[in-house]
């Protein structure tokens, strides 16, 4: 899966990608301001290949997920997907792109219409996208119930006689209907108990390898990403600050922000855990409403320098493969006079808290 | 650990069943054990396994009916709780018992400033004036590292994000100095780098007030950060119960080795494919007379399906004290 590298062309192909919420105050609900909650976001993902877009809550990941399948009418960019812009599609055209492109969302309990059997859920995009008649849907659904690893008996049931994980085989199953190549994981696994994520992990893997599908999984659990995707892209406050490789980023994030987040996560080793430097961020994120005025980061950021609080730094790639959106990086007059001493300086910071 | 000193939160043999219109459901089946001073006690396990119920049960947190808390003792000091009164069990709690939930929006009153809810406890329990509350107030703020504190105690839960909002959970649960302090998934609503905050905070505070805390959650990387001794639960029993470093080095029963397993590592060997316990957590309807983990274990045989295994040391120690696992198997295979 690694080698589908430069002469392949990606699958999606994502390019400025910025999503506002307008706000509206005053008496007169007068437009005041925008929460970016995505702001320029580019990036490509090849044919068969998972690309993992980790972050904290609020950093945009959700909404770079949701405007990708255009469930939102998106505010600037380009998305690219199998060839077709999808951000200026008409409704009909829109609707005939729908199949290619789907989505397993995170909460199964919310995603499945409680009044609908499972056999109903399962062919409701089969009702809308195709002729078939009743027999061959019910074929279907019985091959799709077969591949997620629901027993056909079950296909007369209600949502509420499943557990989570189960639920979640539901939702990928109707994600599947419609053989789509791109499929959206948002948050997949959130809501599962540990011991049934890694069930549904593993089928999300089988099935990729199976029907050849292209996965962009959204979560904020850093290890399950290190397990399941091909490379890696790291968001913070509505912006990538690295997309790298995944072996290459989790041995040696490059972003100051990367780096404090992997060095946050609790690792299952007492010893290990007991014995690593941690790098405790202060403070919180700023509002998407209010960034600031230079790089996202620069408010938290243990490295920063002057520059970094005048100028948003842009995503560039600072060695083959790896992108990252940092003036240590971007700038080598700065890198190689004040990124330096900064990083020292940083180090100190790190360790006090 | 001193293991010499009396015990500040002693359990034995609790039990709670919930009366449901299914049946009863066993949430906590005769779950044992101690609390030493100053320590601090991870217990791990996944939604339904009783960890939750457990920790409410003992200080008489939950609705009755459905909640019945059929038997057991539960000793703080030289009292115990499931015999005192209504009104006993109320000075109880926030005074000599302290309690962090897991969603600090949800169990923070939206209509009262931040300072109103620390000085409640302290007026309540410590018989405080306002003024003398106000001032303690605002030194627990400062105490859990909420910036200009003094000032921040007019402001209400909403003006907080969510890390601060644990904090000032925190320093509610702190403000009466409690002998024990039960967490609730205290960071599973926070993310990663906030939850660092709150375990770099829970350190220090252990450090500067040495109380006995539980910690209740189903991460086992926070547990490994943080814990010196573990209890694994599953469907309301005790399962597993170690010091951290020999449960994570050498665990027992065959679902803590599952469970260490499912989970990917973030700087290990990468595995082509994750682990699985197959099946789904059991539901504790009708009386426990076999092992919880029977229908998922890989290791079980006839006696797992007939009877419930009891605690057993595996290193001499009492159980309860040292490293012991409540399996078939272990006893008469892993350990024959």
């Amino acid at each position: 899966m690694l080698d589908v590298a430069k002469p392949i062309t990606p699958l999606v192909q994502v390019r400025g990608l910025k999503m506002y919420f307008p706000i509206y105050s005053g008496i007169l609900r007068r437009h005041t301001g925008d929460v970016k909650a995505v702001d320029g976001v580019s990036f490509d993902i090849m044919p068969g290949e998972t690309l993992g877009l980790v972050g904290e809550s609020g950093c945009g990941k959700s909404t770079v997920g949701r405007a990708l399948l255009r469930l939102y009418e998106i505010t600037g960019g380009t998305v690219e997907i199998n060839g077709t812009d999808v951000a200026t599609l008409g409704t009909e055209d829109l609707r005939k792109a729908r199949p290619q492109m789907q989505m397993v969302f995170q909460d199964p309990q919310a995603s499945l219409n409680p009044r609908m059997t499972l056999a109903d859920i399962i062919g409701e995009p089969l009702n809308e996208h195709t002729d078939w008649d009743g027999d061959r849907k019910l074929a279907r659904i019985y091959e799709l119930m077969d591949a997620v690893g629901l027993n056909r008996r079950f296909a007369n049931r209600f949502p509420h006689e499943f557990s989570g994980g189960q639920r979640q085989r539901i939702g990928i199953a109707r994600a599947l209907a419609l053989n789509p190549r791109f499929i959206v994981c948002d948050e997949p696994i959130a809501a599962l108990d540990v011991s049934i994520q890694a069930q549904v992990v593993n089928l999300l893997e089988d099935l990729q390898e199976k029907f050849g599908l292209t996965y962009l999984f959204i979560s904020h659990d850093l290890s399950m990403v290190r397990h399941i995707a091909d490379r890696v892209a790291v968001m913070y406050l509505g912006r990538i600050a690295e997309l790298s490789p995944r072996d290459a980023l989790y041995a040696r994030p490059l972003h100051p922000y990367a780096e404090a987040l992997l060095s946050a996560v609790p690792e299952p080793d007492p010893t290990l855990a007991r014995s690593r430097q941690r790098i405790i961020l202060q403070g919180d994120v700023p509002s998407p409403a209010n960034p600031p005025k230079g790089c996202n980061f620069c408010t938290r950021c243990p490295k920063v320098f002057d520059l970094c609080r005048q100028v948003k730094p842009e995503l560039a790639e600072v060695e083959p493969g790896r992108f990252v959106a940092c003036h240590l990086y971007s700038d080598p007059t700065a890198a190689g006079s004040t990124g330096a001493s900064t990083a020292n300086e940083h180090n100190q910071q790190g360790v006090s808290l | 650990m001193a293991d010499g000193a009396a015990p500040v939160l002693d359990v034995r043999g609790l039990k709670t069943v919930f009366r449901t219109r299914g049946g009863e459901v066993h949430a906590v089946n005769s779950v044992s054990f101690h609390l030493n001073p100053g320590e601090l006690l991870g217990v791990v396990g996944e939604s339904g396994s009783g960890k939750s119920v457990t920790m409410m049960s003992l200080i008489g947190l939950l609705p009755s009916p459905p909640a019945d808390v059929r038997g057991g003792t539960v000793m703080l000091g030289n009292r115990d709780l499931l015999k005192i009164s209504a009104d006993e069990l109320r000075d109880v709690r926030g005074a000599k018992v302290g309690f962090v939930f897991q969603d600090p929006m949800t169990s923070l009153n939206p209509v009262f400033t931040v300072g109103n809810q620390i000085m409640e406890p302290l007026i309540r329990h410590m018989g405080m004036s306002k003024k003398q509350a106000q001032v303690r107030a605002a030194e627990l703020l400062a105490l859990v590292g909420i910036p200009d504190a003094a000032a921040r105690l007019k402001s209400y839960p909403h003006q907080f994000s969510g890390g601060m909002r644990q904090r000032v959970m925190i320093a509610i649960a702190l403000a009466c100095d409690p002998d024990v302090l039960i967490a609730d998934e205290p960071t599973t609503a926070l993310d990663v780098t906030i939850q660092a905050q709150i375990l770099e905070l829970v350190k220090d505070l252990r450090q500067k007030l040495g109380m006995a805390i539980v910690w209740i959650t189903h991460d086992l990387g926070v547990i490994a950060g943080i814990a010196d001794r573990v209890m694994v639960m599953y469907g309301g029993q005790v399962v597993e119960q170690a010091p951290v470093k020999d449960l994570f080095a050498n665990p027992q029963h065959p679902y803590t080795r599952a469970l260490l397993k499912t989970i990917p590592s973030l700087t290990g060997e990468r595995e082509a494919r994750l682990q699985v316990i197959e099946g789904q957590p059991p539901i504790m309807t009708g009386a426990p007379a076999a092992c919880p983990f029977r229908d998922r274990c890989a290791h079980a045989f006839a006696r797992c399906f007939v009877e419930n295994p009891e605690r057993r040391a595996i290193d001499g120690c009492e159980v309860g004290k040292g490293h012991d696992v409540a399996c078939h198997w272990v006893a008469e295979v892993a350990h024959a």
